[in-house]
């Protein structure tokens, strides 16, 4: 999977014939798709195998998504299935509380992470908390997908990575697709999940396209994602920050004869321990990559429970590249400054190799 | 003291008398008028209003036309700017000049606006120059202007959360003693918030002198007023005790007099008022929208017969106070502006990846201190200090 180059506004692709898909003409086994698009394939199986199944948001119907990621949809569906709300956060995130509590699987789109602080009670207080404080009575089967990151020019209230604040709540679970297998195929087990669940998709990766693989299946949404192999140190990512990840792999080994194993979470709640220590484990030295803020971030969870479980088996101590800690700039070099890049993270697998000259 | 909800309210409340304008003959017919305060007919014709009145000499006329030219070319300008790739994005008023104008040109000097994103007429009427705002959207700076000089704020892009900074500040100033008041400006998506409707609670409890100034330019983004409310958005004053008034927001004169009437009244002790100004986004909502997706093409002509330049340009030209002779004047003035705009936007400087950790603290931090000291370093490690 390639990252196509960035979508800087977000503005929705208009929808591709098949013709002018990229590497269209080559074998069908494999069909070329985007991010995009596979997001999309997910909402319309679960629109098409399940009556229950809406999807709610600002602009998802004629607009599909501030995204595009709902494009098409409302046309196939109806606009009782596929609704434009009124501008509100908390309003359509409470409403698609009501209305799993009713029995339906709504799958509520926030147009960014940012926007969904203004429904953060409905979310924390509420939808995590409703099970439990209701003594089991009540479940909220409820979707809750919306954007995350930078990289796109979009400034500090349109581009921070919170997605760590939610994977602190208990009670929900939290989902981060970085491949095209992960975002066709993680909105299934998502719905069928009896407990709500915040599905995040890295704005900067909405143009990635590739082949995507034909016989992959439901994601197992317990467990972290090995997506390069290797033997002298580890780098625990996910979302947007894989890609960059697998760059600094491919450097590592070009340059310098490091071999990196790449670990993709997927899931940031509950995180898949096995998967990260038996990973580093194997190599003795990891660097997490997050592009959140450092400080109490996903990034302090995952060092801690290497340092807890896995300390013995460390050659060296554990790493951190992350966002850097301000609010996300506007102009693109300053963005960039600000975010983990390829460059920084091979920096700090050398570092961690002892190979840092 | 405490609001009395309806008292002195209903008389300008209503807002909705107005004279007949004679439909123009052989042209598409617009859409059904909705009953709104209006002084000058998309015809260019000087109608009265019962409850507001407004006097003006030719030559306040003359200054108004010129504003709403200015601002319309220099946001012209920043659309093709963004085009070409200088701006990384840009929000264009086209269409919205009259209420922009109208209502910033209705404040005091000490009058204070908070503004969404789209207010590029208001910060020109409030004298901040267009260069801060481009600087602003090219991302080399934060805008640039003194708030506190200039009386207006930066821009808001989380939706509706200024109506409560404007409301906190309008409580604030009360203290002062000064009889200033604040303009909060948002559209019509925005009155779904429940910040918006949280800050007009507040706003009537505490009497705070505080104008809610909502662009109902019909579309938020994508989503049609009718998606955000069953009943005229001006009418939800009522439910919150203080009035509300519909403005033709194409009609720079209504948006004057209106305006300049709902901040005398709130200066006065009379507590907020809300002001519907009645409008039209000709453009996109962005530059990364693509309206011809969920809109007609219809709907933008039938808007277009009652722009809000032409129709006083047909006033003044009607009156014989504009001749050629102003109007080429106002033209060429308008492009030397342009001219201004794309050289400066074009030779500003970058700024230094280091800046971004400036100003994240007020007196600084040590973590940050610590991160841009390993930025630097690390920067440094590159030939020519250029990280790939
Ligand atoms: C809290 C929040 N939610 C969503 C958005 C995305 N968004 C930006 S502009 C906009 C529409 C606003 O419409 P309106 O209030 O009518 O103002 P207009 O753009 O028409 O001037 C939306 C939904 C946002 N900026 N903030
Ligand atoms: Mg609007």
């Amino acid at each position: 999977m390639t990252a196509a180059a960035p979508d800087r506004t977000g503005p929705p692709a208009p929808a591709r014939t098949a013709a002018g898909r990229p590497g269209a003409g080559r074998p069908a086994e494999a069909p070329v798709t985007t991010y995009r698009e596979a997001l999309r394939e997910g909402l319309r199986e679960a629109l098409a195998g399940d009556e229950r199944v809406f999807l709610m948001g600002e602009d998802v119907g004629l607009y599909g998504g501030a995204f595009g990621v709902s494009l098409g949809l409302v046309e196939e569906f109806g606009p009782e299935r596929v609704r434009d709300t009124p501008l509100s956060e908390s309003a359509f995130v409470g409403a698609g509380i009501g209305a799993a509590l009713a029995g339906m699987r709504p799958v509520v789109e926030v147009m960014t992470v940012n926007f969904s602080l203004l429904a953060l009670d409905q979310v924390v207080n509420n939808a995590a908390a409703l099970l439990h404080m209701s003594g089991g009575q009540l479940a909220v089967p409820l979707v809750l997908r919306m954007t995350t990151g930078a990289g796109r020019q979009l400034a500090a209230q349109h581009s921070h990575s919170l997605e760590g604040w939610y994977a602190h709540i208990p009670g929900i679970r939290v989902l981060a697709p970085a491949t095209l297998e992960d975002a066709r195929h993680m909105l299934a087990p998502a719905l069928a999940d009896p407990d709500p669940v915040v599905l995040f998709e890295h704005g900067s990766l909405y143009n990635a396209s590739g082949p995507l693989a034909p016989d992959a299946g439901p994601v197992d949404l317990d467990s972290a994602a090995v997506r390069r192999a290797g033997t002298d140190v580890t780098l625990v990512t996910y979302g947007g920050s894989l890609g960059k990840a697998l760059e600094a792999a491919e450097r590592l080994s070009a340059d310098d004869g490091i071999e990196a194993e790449v670990v993709d979470l997927r899931t940031l709640r509950p995180l898949d321990d096995a998967t990260v220590l038996g990973s580093v484990r194997r190599t003795h030295r990891a660097v997490v990559v997050d592009e959140g803020w450092r400080t109490g971030g996903l990034s302090a969870e995952v060092a801690a429970r290497i340092a807890e479980q896995a300390f013995y088996d460390l050659d060296a101590r554990v790493r951190r590249v992350c966002g850097a800690e301000v609010p996300v700039p506007y102009a693109r070099q300053l963005e960039e400054a600000a975010l983990p890049q390829a460059a920084g993270i091979a920096a700090a697998a050398r570092e961690a190799v002892g190979r840092d000259g | 003291m405490t609001v009395d909800s309806t008292a002195g309210v209903p008389k300008k409340a209503s807002g909705t008398r107005r004279k007949r304008v004679p439909s123009r003959a052989g042209s598409v017919a617009p859409p059904p008028q909705p009953e709104l305060v209006q002084l000058l007919t998309p015809e260019g014709e000087r109608v009265e209003h019962p409850d507001f009145s407004l006097e003006t000499t030719p030559e306040e006329l003359r200054a108004i036309y010129r504003d709403l030219v200015l601002v319309r070319r220099f946001d012209g300008e920043a659309t093709a700017l963004q085009r070409q790739g200088e701006l990384g994005l840009w929000a264009s008023l086209l269409g919205q000049e009259a209420a922009q104008v109208g209502s910033g040109r209705a404040m005091r000097p000490g009058d204070y606006a908070f503004p969404t994103y789209r207010e590029h007429g208001v910060a020109w009427c409030k004298g901040v120059d267009p260069l801060n705002l481009l600087g602003m959207f090219r991302g080399v700076n934060h805008g640039g202007w003194d708030p506190n000089e200039k009386n207006f704020h930066l821009y808001t892009i989380v939706i509706g959360s200024q109506t409560l900074h404007a409301t906190g500040y309008a409580m604030g100033i009360t203290k002062d003693g000064a009889d200033d008041a604040v303009i909060a400006y948002f559209g019509d998506g925005a009155s779904s918030q429940g910040d918006v409707n949280e800050a007009f609670t507040f706003a009537s409890v505490y009497n705070a002198p505080v104008v809610f100034f909502c662009q109902n330019n019909q579309w938020a983004i994508s989503e049609p007023t009718e998606k955000q409310s069953r009943v005229p958005i001006y009418r939800r004053a009522s439910g919150f005790g203080f009035p509300g008034v519909r403005v033709d927001g194409n009609d720079v004169l209504a948006c004057l007099a209106v305006t300049r009437w709902a901040l005398d009244h709130a200066r006065s002790g009379n507590g907020p008022v809300l002001v519907e100004a009645f409008t039209y986004r000709m453009g996109a909502h962005t530059t990364s929208d693509d309206p011809s997706r969920y809109r007609m093409s219809e709907e933008l002509e039938a808007w277009k017969l009652k722009d809000p330049i032409e129709r006083l340009r047909a006033h003044l030209v009607r009156e014989g106070w504009a001749d050629q002779e102003f109007l080429d004047s106002v033209e060429a003035e308008s492009e030397q502006l342009a001219r201004r705009v794309r050289e400066g936007v074009r030779t500003m400087p970058d700024p230094s990846p280091a800046a971004i950790f400036e100003h994240v603290y007020a007196d600084g931090h040590a973590l940050v201190d610590e991160e841009r000291a390993q930025y630097e370093a690390y920067a440094a490690s590159f030939e020519g200090g250029e990280v790939r």
